[in-house]
């Protein structure tokens, strides 16, 4: 059992093993993306992370999750955690309420529960470089019934070919599953989108990073 | 967390495997490759924050936040503990998700077609943040055990998800919460998946200070986030 000593009572050096991780289970919708799964609870994350008047590039990022047997998976939850279109963290969570009106959230979820290809969406802009010159990404937690542990991974847009060859991250993962987590760039009636399948397995596995 | 703190490292002694045999899903779902190590530029992670205006009244009380004709049914119970970094460091803030079965066992979601009724007062799912120092607290109705395909005669022992965030993205925590002395613990490859010295920091204490006469058991459930890597320097 843990026991965290009360305040006051820290020892000095004494370091408390980390809580393991167990897995987010099949029944996670409710408490966790109900909106989208339409249970009757407040959602504080969906999947809308740029409001229309966002300022930025407005895209879809969309994909499957794809299991060992490339089947698409249709009880993940996808996590998605990004800067803005100038390249800003967002520090609230819940966006507007203290930073002024920016029409924008930092992170969003989305199960892929609900999609009848069992695809996950986010409605987002195309986030822009944390330094000059950087690659842009978007960084991706995904979760599942069958993971003890969440799995995380960071996307690259392939249509950034020259700021992609100078990311120092990207540039550490071996070149032959490189293409792995770089999501391709669409035009669709509905606008741009990114596609970026999630493979947990096979050849073409994603990259995860332990981060 | 400054620019020059990194978080502490995963720590793959108190993790279960991606792979687990036993638990029979992980099998095809788990990755398999090596994990790719992501040291640079991880000052950008630094999780969001939020505040108590982004949360409902009753967000943290289980058993009032979806009544619709009534109380929900089963024993209700007080589930409180403190979030600390690896130091004993509160975690303040952070946001708690929790959500579960309700007492006879089963899950309002849609997918779960246990025969097992649904509580119309209860949904099961609450939230709440983190004090100054570091404190949750929930009141909810213990959760029922209940079958799964996984083996022959499968239970999975009574628990409550959890969901934190901490203080930054490598801190993010998604676990499950357990009860002290249950006997299908030792029949469960999900907690099994654990390795054996990490496995109690799952279970819950039951605690007579925490429990409220006449109204709840209390239990206390500690979590430990990784955090800022760096000596300390205090005292």
């Amino acid at each position: 059992m843990s026991a965290i000593p009360p305040p006051g009572q820290e020892r000095l050096g004494q370091t408390l093993g980390q809580t393991p991780s167990q897995t987010v289970g099949p029944y996670f919708a409710y408490g966790l993306t109900p909106e989208q799964y339409g249970y009757p609870f407040r959602s504080l994350f969906g999947p809308r992370l740029a409001q229309p008047d966002a300022p930025g590039e407005h895209i879809r990022l969309h994909g499957q999750v794809l299991d060992g047997a490339g089947n698409p998976v249709d009880d993940a939850l996808v996590e998605l955690f990004q800067v803005d279109a100038q390249g800003a963290r967002v520090a609230n969570g819940q966006q507007v309420s203290t930073t002024g009106f920016t029409g924008f959230t930092g992170f969003g979820r989305c199960g892929t529960g609900t999609d009848a290809h069992k695809r996950f969406e986010f409605l987002t802009v195309k986030p822009g470089a944390v330094r000059p010159g950087a690659a842009p990404y978007v960084d991706l937690i995904v979760m599942m019934r069958g993971m003890l542990v969440h799995a995380f991974t960071r996307v690259w847009f392939d249509d950034e070919a020259a700021a992609n060859e100078r990311d120092p991250v990207l540039q550490s993962v071996p070149a032959e599953r490189r293409a792995t987590v770089l999501a391709r760039r669409e035009q669709t009636p509905a606008g741009t989108a990114y596609r970026f399948d999630i493979r947990m397995q096979g050849p073409q596995e994603t990259v995860f990073f332990d981060l | 967390m400054s620019t020059q703190e990194h978080p502490s490292p995963r720590d793959w002694d108190s993790h279960s495997p991606y792979v687990y045999p036993p638990y029979r899903s992980t099998v095809l779902r788990g990755p398999t490759k090596p994990l790719v190590p992501l040291k640079a530029a991880l000052s950008d992670l630094a999780a969001p924050v939020y505040g108590q205006d982004d949360l409902g009244e009753l967000d943290h009380d289980l058993t009032r936040n979806a009544r619709r004709n009534g109380e929900p049914l089963g024993e209700r119970i007080i589930v409180t503990g403190r979030v600390t970094d690896e130091r004993g460091r509160p975690v303040r803030d952070t946001l708690v998700e929790i959500w579960q079965a309700n007492a006879a066992g089963r899950y309002i979601h849609k997918v779960d077609r246990h025969d097992a009724p649904i509580d119309p007062n209860f949904l099961g799912a609450g939230r709440c943040l983190t004090d100054a120092q570091g404190r949750y607290r929930f009141v909810s109705i213990k959760p029922g055990a209940y079958p799964w395909g996984n083996h022959p005669n499968a239970w999975r022992p009574n628990h409550i998800h959890f969901s934190l965030f901490g203080q930054h993205l490598a801190a993010r925590l998604v676990t499950q919460m357990y009860f002290p002395g249950d006997p299908l613990l030792a029949l469960d490859p999900i907690f099994q998946g654990t390795p054996a010295a990490a496995r109690e920091r799952l279970v819950s204490r039951f605690s007579i200070d925490v429990t409220q006469p006449d109204v709840a058991l209390g239990y206390e459930f500690d979590i430990v986030l990784r955090g800022p890597d760096e000596t300390p320097m205090e005292r």
